[in-house]
């Protein structure tokens, strides 16, 4: 398989909050799409959002600004 | 063919709609199953979908929209899922059987039941549905309008009894959804329970129910769900705790058409359009000879509808000779709602009822007053 790079995954609790975050990347140009949730993650949703580690600063800001809910932000090898 | 039974089912739809059924079915996965464009295209037009229920309702949060089948299986939903044995609840006359037939069986568990009765022409007095409300009473469970009549309730009136007494509002917005505005918070209700494929426009099979935040509906039925799949149980969270299961998507992205279509036309137009339309219908049929008109006229600030009948005739013979001389489509008999022809004794009669779309023409209307009016002189 492919070398794998580091990436920003969110986690999410349904698909619902999935599908919210991923509306709401688009409206403002945050990067990222939906991906099937990795391994390492163990959160609910069988999708999660996979973005750039240098999205790590700007997290937060996207999540409260949009009023956005996840389970969990990682760092995986993806 | 003159189609007269939207009341039923809205068979003239936008060319939107039926288009957008055709797409969904050629190019969607299964949402929130995947994360390839096909997958990821249905859970889109699903969650698009919620986003329009919740403002179209006003719904506080999208997540609180469940989609069913069907009014119905929304009602049964709502009415089992939060009533238990020893609640006492509240309903009217006027109700189909998807209220009466799950508060019957609430009954059987140990439930009791008011049915507030209806008076001459279809009406129920507010003030003794405020009286019903008992130390017991959990809630109130009644239609927006009359399927029989196209009387509209007042829901405003009931949820601030509902909001005084501390009860519950659950409502069955079946033949008003996408035409008469309802909104949630304003009218403090609890749970809309809707259909798609009436005046939403949307295809059969699409339906749901809006939830007050707070509120816990019991799980119903259990399986896949796209989440917690190592979880033994059906995820306690909103909206999948309800929806185990593919959803009906391709149905959703016509019903997300038919909302569309509804939000770029307007309700108000829309309301305007097919009430115009039953006063046109009302106005040329009520004073012809041995024609009764049913239900509460005072007003045609109602749904569009009315019921007739033509002296003693049997409701289906005048509907079977609507539709085999004049190729008028009308619904006779019984419309699901026992009650309302109890009131009105036309239990072994009927009704021949008429019920408009905003899709419907003049002219159409006219050629439909004139054959009910040579039947009524035969």
């Amino acid at each position: 398989m492919r070398v794998k790079e580091k990436k920003l995954v969110l986690a999410f609790a349904t698909t619902f909050a999935a599908m919210k975050l991923e509306k709401a990347a688009k409206t403002v140009g945050f990067p990222g799409r939906l991906i099937p949730v990795p391994r390492e993650i163990t959160a609910g949703c069988g999708l999660a959002f996979c973005t750039e580690l240098e999205q790590r600063s700007d997290v937060a800001g996207f999540l409260q600004e949009n009023q956005l809910v996840v389970n969990g932000i990682y760092e995986v090898y993806i | 063919m003159i189609y007269l039974d939207s009341a039923a089912t809205s068979l003239l739809r936008p060319d939107c709609v039926a288009q957008a059924v055709y797409d969904a079915i050629q190019t969607m996965g299964n949402g929130s199953r995947g994360a390839y464009g096909a997958s990821l295209g249905a859970a889109r037009i699903i969650y698009e979908t919620r986003l329009l229920i919740a403002a179209l309702f006003h719904c506080s949060q999208a997540e609180q929209v469940v989609f069913t089948a069907n009014s119905t299986e929304a009602l049964n939903l709502a009415i089992k899922g939060i009533f238990t044995a020893g609640d006492h609840n509240i309903t009217t006359a006027l109700e189909h059987n998807s209220v009466l037939r799950p508060l019957y069986e609430m009954e059987t568990q140990g439930a009791r039941l008011t049915i507030l009765p209806a008076d001459a022409v279809g009406r129920i007095d507010y003030e003794a549905m405020e009286a019903a409300v008992c130390k017991d009473t959990r809630g109130i469970v009644c239609t927006h309008a009359s399927n029989v009549t196209g009387n509209l309730l007042n829901i405003d009136r009931i949820g601030e009894i509902c909001k005084k007494k501390g009860i519950l509002f659950i409502l069955d917005a079946s033949q008003t959804a996408g035409v008469v505005p309802i909104d949630m918070g304003k009218s403090a209700i609890d749970v809309v329970c809707f259909t798609g494929h009436k005046s939403l426009l949307g295809p059969q099979g699409t339906g749901g129910l809006c939830v007050r935040s707070g509120l816990t509906i019991r799980t119903w039925k259990s399986g896949g769900s796209g989440i917690q799949t190592f979880s033994k149980i059906q995820p306690r969270v909103m909206p999948t705790q309800l929806e185990a299961g593919t959803l009906n998507a391709h149905g959703l992205a016509g019903l997300r058409a038919g909302l569309l279509y509804i939000k770029e036309k307007g309700q108000e137009t829309i309301c305007l359009q097919q009430n115009h339309l039953m006063q046109r219908f009302y106005k040329g049929v009520f004073d012809a000879p041995k024609v009764k008109v049913y239900g509460d006229f005072s007003s045609f600030n109602r749904a569009a509808i009315v019921s007739l009948n033509i002296g003693a005739e049997d409701s289906g013979r005048v509907s079977d000779v609507l539709s085999q001389d004049y190729a008028i489509c009308t619904r006779p008999g019984g419309h699901c709602a026992p009650l309302m022809h109890k009131a009105f004794g036309t239990v072994q009669q009927g009704m021949v009822r008429f019920s408009f779309s905003h899709l419907n023409t003049n002219n159409e209307v006219d050629q439909a007053v004139q054959a009910v009016r040579e039947l009524a002189e035969e």
